[in-house]
């Protein structure tokens, strides 16, 4: 396959960027669209040129460093998959694809393709948590938790942290990143005792990273590689309404 | 050196309770006053520093991705063993702890593997007290399966995505710490050096991957929580950026290598399907419970199937060899992942593997769609059926899955005594990065549960020991001469990597690495070939440092840089390796010599000679490392061959 490929580049966050074009005539449709960087960085490495930055690790769909914006959607044309998962074959001969990376106040660009996400570590350390320490757990058949809601918090938990939700929001919004912690916590009897606070605490500190209003037009849960429902939004929702109008109301 | 394991003596059951007892403890207003370095946020380095900070100790924590959540213990998918017995199933410590001594061939030390099995039970109450939704019964109750062959149900899994929750939830109890301000974070900072005065860990100096800082952190003690080395194959499961450098730095300062060769091999990955292949997928072992592994038994029948001329499906049964179910009639497809592994080997050895590359077999799962339904293989595996897919294009519902052995644990790691201490005292290591439980092989599930055994359960308990020993006052600060010559050092090695100039990109040496290793350090080794390793890592050693081409300059992010650092420690670590592989003069685990076999080409364990660790000592740049040896010592089982006919 011969691709051509629009790449911003961006020194650092001082600096303005731009889309630079290049040229790949060899590209397998069984290559991964991480690999086909690669392929695209051991070119230029030879030329002289530096490599396009970006960030990758598991390369399985899981840990949710990587982070392309592909031809204006969020890890690209598939659903339900990061951007490593992302195959050739999901393009034909002769394509042009604009990479760009995730758009966000909250999200600075680094370098190139890199974001800085610690806005959604921070977002975590404000409340997304159950208050345990080590070795003062009970037994763990002693809190029942019926199959259906374990399925539930699953559903949330299995958030990635990627924040292509951001990405894909118009408003940047951290709306689905926050639902799914807060709901997860929710739903599960060990993180009632701290409901009130979290959510109001992570919502706060959402706020304060400068993450976008939520709309409630659902591009997030569509583009999240993990699909989490907007019904974990409207839970976050009732919970934060709740904590608002029986709590401190912590700024 | 002489290798103190510091096991206590006294029964079995009694050894931890008692060592717990006699450690020394930290008075709680003192605890204060220590400083402690954890390398590494995954289940260990995770579980460590939020057990620790709650303790009262100040924490900085450190990661080379952009937050601890990345961590590649988020990979995991399988489960976490526990000796719950949740299910009366006959489970017990016991039993856990004689499976994992027997699955790892008897290289591994008892009263670790105890302790290991008997902590297991507070793991599971820890990490569903944080909100880990482990799988349920309808009731509410924690489901179980059983995993890797085991006999008893005793993995507690999370979907296929359990490594993923226990690090999420060991990652919020860091959280908790950071908001309190009890742990200091460092993400996108990576390790580059262990700072020893006085014969005690001191510090380490890092360098910040955004601004290209080299920094210094003083502490009481380190904690190196860096996870495995099978990155050294260039091509295994392991995440891009997984790396041994922490270790490698502190191995050159001091700290003791163990069984640099006891790797483990996964028979189910997805193959490798070019040169530009980066990583490969593991895919669950559990679709062995239903797969059949099978070959062409002809090898014009395996050529005409690459060449695209037929298709599996078209050849009839009697042209196909089940070869497992025929070599081991009693455990069949479930034998254990280094048997499969092996023997998928063997096959593609002989001409008989599938795929354009020859470099595959089938796992076939056409018998069990017949007898149970489509729906039922799709209940049980369609996530997976679906991944495979997504990455190879073809559909196993209608054609026969491809797959082939791949890199996935090291069992290897830095010498640890029973308080995970080094041979530098102070300097630790914890989970993966330590070679001290799995003996040569690792069962399935058992690698969560050593990561957080040691951050939860064992470390809070140990460090204080030391640390009361020593006292607060015993610290330097990071602007006297050792932090600042380490530093100078480390500066030094960044600026020549950039200075070479040469042709070659970084990936290419590492690639060129991984072949060496494949060829001749993977599945099965000799004494000739690794011989042959030995000479082709020196030369490419001499290679890498005069022809690599890093382009950019230190002082921003530089992600060539990175990993060329990486691989210039992966090199000498496969040169140690291809060492410990020639000495180890038996066939043991994951560790297979061809000379050491049984008549029907088993592995053949000489217990007489290599019951030992084998802890290899720094002595010098380009030179041979000294062998010590930790004798392992069995006085609750027995050892016996294991078989799987």
């Amino acid at each position: 396959m011969k691709i051509t490929l629009k790449v911003w580049r961006q020194k650092n966050n001082n600096t303005p960027g731009k889309l630079v074009e290049y040229q790949l005539d060899n590209v397998s449709e069984d290559m991964s669209f991480l690999e086909m960087f690669d392929v695209l960085n051991d070119s230029l490495t030879r030329k002289g040129e530096e490599p396009v930055a970006f960030d990758h690790d598991c390369r399985e769909g899981i840990c949710g460093m990587c982070s392309m914006y592909i031809n204006g959607r969020a890890h690209g044309p598939q659903t339900g998959a990061t951007t490593c998962q992302l195959h050739m074959r999901s393009f034909s001969d002769g394509d042009t694809i604009v990479v760009e990376p995730w758009r966000a106040r909250a999200f600075p660009v680094i370098k190139d393709l890199m974001v800085d996400r610690a806005a959604f570590d921070r977002v975590i350390q404000a409340g997304g948590y159950v208050s345990v320490n080590t070795g003062s757990a009970r037994d763990a058949n002693e809190i029942l938790i019926p199959r259906t809601i374990a399925d539930e918090a699953m559903d949330a938990a299995a958030c990635i942290g990627c924040g292509a939700c951001v990405a894909a929001c118009k408003n940047a919004s951290a709306m689905l990143f926050v639902s799914a912690k807060v709901s997860q916590l929710a739903i599960l009897p060990q993180g009632k005792a701290e409901h009130v606070e979290r959510a109001e605490r992570m919502v706060a500190q959402m706020d304060a990273e400068g993450f976008g209003a939520c709309s409630f037009t659902g591009a997030c849960s569509v583009e999240c590689p993990k699909s989490i429902s907007l019904d974990h939004i409207a839970r976050l929702n009732r919970e934060y309404l709740g904590a608002k109008l029986t709590s401190d109301n912590v700024q | 050196m002489k290798l103190e394991s510091k096991i206590p003596a006294g029964p079995l059951a009694e050894k931890w309770a008692r060592q717990k007892f006699g450690l020394k403890l930290v008075n709680p207003a003192n605890k204060r006053k220590y400083d402690i370095i954890v390398v590494g946020t995954g289940l260990a380095g995770a579980s460590a520093a939020a057990s620790l900070a709650e303790l009262g100790y100040n924490v900085k924590a450190f990661c080379f991705q952009d937050s601890p959540r990345r961590a590649h213990s988020i990979a995991a998918q399988g489960g976490i063993n526990a000796a719950k017995n949740y299910q009366n199933d006959g489970d017990s410590v016991f039993r856990l702890f004689y499976d994992t001594i027997k699955g790892g061939d008897y290289r591994a030390r008892e009263g670790n593997v105890y302790r290991l099995a008997e902590v297991s039970v507070n793991i599971i109450d820890q990490c569903v007290a944080q909100g880990v939704p482990f799988a349920r019964e309808y009731g509410g109750l924690l489901a179980n399966r059983s995993f890797g062959g085991a006999q008893v149900s005793r993995t507690f899994y999370a979907r296929g995505q359990t490594g993923q929750q226990l690090l999420l939830g060991a990652y919020s109890a860091l959280s908790r710490q950071v908001a309190n301000g009890k742990v200091k974070l460092y993400t996108r900072t990576e390790m580059l050096d262990l700072v020893v005065e006085g014969g005690k860990a001191r510090g380490i100096v890092t360098r910040n991957l955004i601004t290209g800082k080299i920094e210094s952190h003083a502490g009481h003690a380190v904690l190196l929580c860096t996870g495995g080395y099978g990155n050294v194959f260039y091509l295994s499961t392991n995440a891009m950026g997984s790396n041994v450098t922490a270790a490698w730095r502190a191995h050159k300062k001091g700290a003791l290598f163990a069984n640099p060769c006891f790797t483990q091999i996964h028979p189910t990955c997805i193959p490798v399907s070019g040169h530009y292949q980066s990583k490969l997928t593991l895919m669950s072992e559990s679709l062995r419970n239903d797969g059949r592994v099978w070959v062409p038994k002809k090898q014009e029948d395996s050529l005409r199937i690459r060449e695209g001329k037929i298709k599996p499906t078209d050849l009839p049964e009697d042209a196909r060899d089940y070869f497992l179910e025929r070599r081991y009639p009693s455990f069949g497809n479930l034998v254990p992942r280094d048997v499969a592994s092996r023997n998928a080997k063997y096959v593609c050895d002989e001409g008989r593997g599938v795929a354009k590359t020859g470099l595959a077999v089938y796992l076939d799962f056409a018998d069990a769609i017949k007898r149970d339904g489509r729906k039922t293989i799709e209940a049980k595996y369609g996530n997976l059926f679906e991944m495979y897919e997504k990455i190879t294009g073809e559909n196993p519902y209608e054609l026969p899955m491809m797959i082939y052995p791949a890199v996935h644990y090291t069992m290897g790691g830095l010498w640890v005594d029973y308080n995970l201490m080094t041979t530098i005292p102070g300097c630790y290591a914890l989970g993966e990065a330590n070679f001290s439980d799995h003996g040569a092989n690792r069962l399935g599930a058992s690698a969560l549960m050593q990561g957080l055994a040691d951050g939860y359960f064992v470390i809070p308990y140990t460090v204080g020991d030391y640390l009361a020993t020593i006292g607060p006052a015993d610290k330097i600060a990071v602007d006297s001469p050792v932090f600042k010559e380490a530093e100078k050092k480390v500066h030094d090695t960044v600026q020549q990597l950039l200075s070479i100039k040469g042709d070659r990109p970084v990936d290419d040496f590492h690639r060129d690495l991984g072949h060496i290793m494949w060829e001749y350090c993977g599945m099965s080794r000799n004494a000739e070939g690794l011989k042959i390793a030995k000479q082709k890592i020196q030369q490419l050693k001499k290679d890498f440092w005069t022809n690599v081409k890093v382009l950019g300059d230190s002082e921003e992010i530089n992600q060539a840089l990175e990993q060329a650092s990486r691989v210039a420690d992966f090199i000498e670590l496969g040169e140690l390796m291809v060492d410990d592989a020639l000495n180890r003069e038996e066939s043991c685990g994951g560790h297979f010599r061809e000379e050491h076999q049984t008549e029907d080409g088993e592995a053949l364990r000489d217990d007489e000679n290599f019951t030992y660790v084998a802890a290899w000592e720094y002595q010098g740049e380009n030179q041979p490392e000294l062998l010590n040896k930790e004798v392992l010592e069995f006085e609750n089982v027995k050892l016996t061959q294991r078989s799987y006919k």
